[in-house]
């Protein structure tokens, strides 16, 4: 039983349409904060590529200009940051991770995303197919900027969003789950905010 | 990376405040005496949860800000439109209870064994867990070089001010002053630019690391700036706060 914080009340109330938007232990924010544990990385878009992997062979590699070829869509979608911030009807473009590994041809069930700056997160490859991810590279109209992961970054709004690696390059199929760069350091497996997953063993 | 932060689950558990300490105007220390806490290293953070009498709970997390062995505190600054920090800050006193889980994070920590020298760079209150570098660094003896470049608005928002000013066994203390200064101030002013950098963080060649704690747009323009002074970016570690309207 959580003790009484005496005089602490609610500060404002979300509306209901969107309070219900919100998972437990958030709070909506207008701002975009920006969370890295390193400085922002700055590849010249000439030297960026977006590969999928698996048992250490390049599997497909597409180049800048050949992502850009491929069919893209508009994406409107909540984020729940662990560190407590949602931020409701951001709007994103973005490849569908779909398009990307039906090229590559998969049959993995997991994948842990690769980035620039050494950064790693994993998934089960059920949370980024079936229309639910996209490797994003345009925000709220223009370009994604680069402290916010751009040139490019995985989108997967319905998962807290250390999952949505920034500055994305790749994504290693594996068939066995292994923890990446957060997770290692006790963060959850998986990261439901619905479930208030922030911590492993939550 | 072999070392994880958090082993097992994190509880909730109602620590009792033992103190509340004023640092600056909008600035209180906090000390707490949780019931089972399993220690903590140097730049680690904890969550903190409210409740309202109508069960309505707001949860914060709080860099740590005494240093390994010490009795835990966070260090929490007001945010006027804030739910939580006006409460811990103006409410909050010796004897109350707070609930509170941790500790978290194994990234953004350092241990005498990784080694120096240290660049520590703060703005505003992301002084708190290099603070916590900087006792451990002098509770454990260790004779790494250390620097802390510190970026305030005035002398009075300088939090820590009389512990900084004590040197922490010959760590260098640089403030810069980017609102108003003093008068006679003879210190740095204005927001951290290469050129500062450039004078006070350790050349490459000494095999430097470094850590940044302040508002977004300090640590990309430290971060930055310490990678083009020749800093391996893994050597450059970054935590952030701020911008987040509403906390």
């Amino acid at each position: 039983m959580s003790p009484v914080s005496r005089g602490f009340q609610h500060l404002r109330r979300a509306p209901a349409a969107e309070a219900d938007r919100v998972p437990p232990g958030q709070h909506m924010t207008e701002g975009f904060p920006v969370l890295s544990a390193g400085p922002t990385p700055h590849t010249p878009l000439e030297n960026w590529t977006f590969s999928v992997t698996q048992d250490g062979q390049t599997k497909k590699s597409w180049t800048w200009a050949e992502f850009q070829a491929l069919p893209a869509e508009t994406v409107t979608a909540d984020i729940h940051c662990v560190t407590r911030w949602s931020k409701l009807g951001t709007q994103w473009r973005g490849v569908p991770v779909d398009t990307l590994l039906e090229a590559a041809g998969y049959g993995a069930r997991y994948v842990l995303a690769f980035c620039d700056g050494g950064y790693t997160t994993n998934l089960p490859v059920d949370d980024v197919t079936g229309g639910k991810a996209w490797v994003a590279f345009g925000y709220d109209g223009g370009p994604l900027p680069p402290e916010h992961g751009g040139p490019a970054r995985l989108l997967v709004p319905h998962l807290y969003f250390w999952k949505s690696a920034k500055w994305v390059r790749g994504l290693e199929l594996r068939d066995h789950d292994a923890p990446g760069f957060w997770e290692t350091y006790g963060y959850h497996m998986y990261g439901d905010p619905w479930k208030e997953q922030r911590y492993a063993g939550d | 990376m072999e070392r994880t932060a958090v082993r097992g689950r994190l509880t909730w558990q109602v620590a009792t405040v033992t103190s509340v300490t004023r640092e600056t105007d909008s600035v209180v220390t906090i000390e707490l005496d949780p019931p089972d806490w399993p220690g903590h290293r140097a730049g680690q953070h904890l969550d903190v949860r409210l409740t309202a009498d109508d069960g309505y709970t707001a949860e914060r997390s709080y860099s740590i800000a005494s240093a390994p062995g010490e009795p835990v505190a966070i260090t929490v600054e007001r945010l006027e439109s804030g739910e939580v920090s006006p409460y811990l800050t103006r409410e909050l006193r010796a004897g109350d209870e707070l609930e509170l889980r941790g500790p978290i994070g194994g990234y953004f920590v350092w241990e005498p064994a990784d080694g120096g020298p240290l660049i520590l760079l703060a703005g505003g209150s992301g002084v708190v867990p290099l603070r916590a570098i900087l006792r451990h660094r002098r509770r454990s003896g260790s004779q790494v070089p250390a620097r802390l470049l510190y970026s305030a608005r005035t002398l009075p928002d300088v939090i820590y001010r009389g512990e900084l000013d004590q040197g922490y066994d010959r760590a260098q203390i640089i403030y810069t002053l980017t609102r108003s200064q003093p008068p006679g101030w003879t210190g740095h002013t204005g927001r951290i630019d290469q050129a500062l950098l450039a004078e006070a963080a350790w050349a490459a060649e000494a095999n430097p690391l470094a850590f940044i704690c302040g508002p977004t747009s300090f640590v990309e323009t430290a971060a930055a700036g310490l990678v083009g002074l020749g800093y391996p970016p893994e050597q450059v570690k970054t935590e952030r706060f701020g911008a987040t309207a509403g906390r």
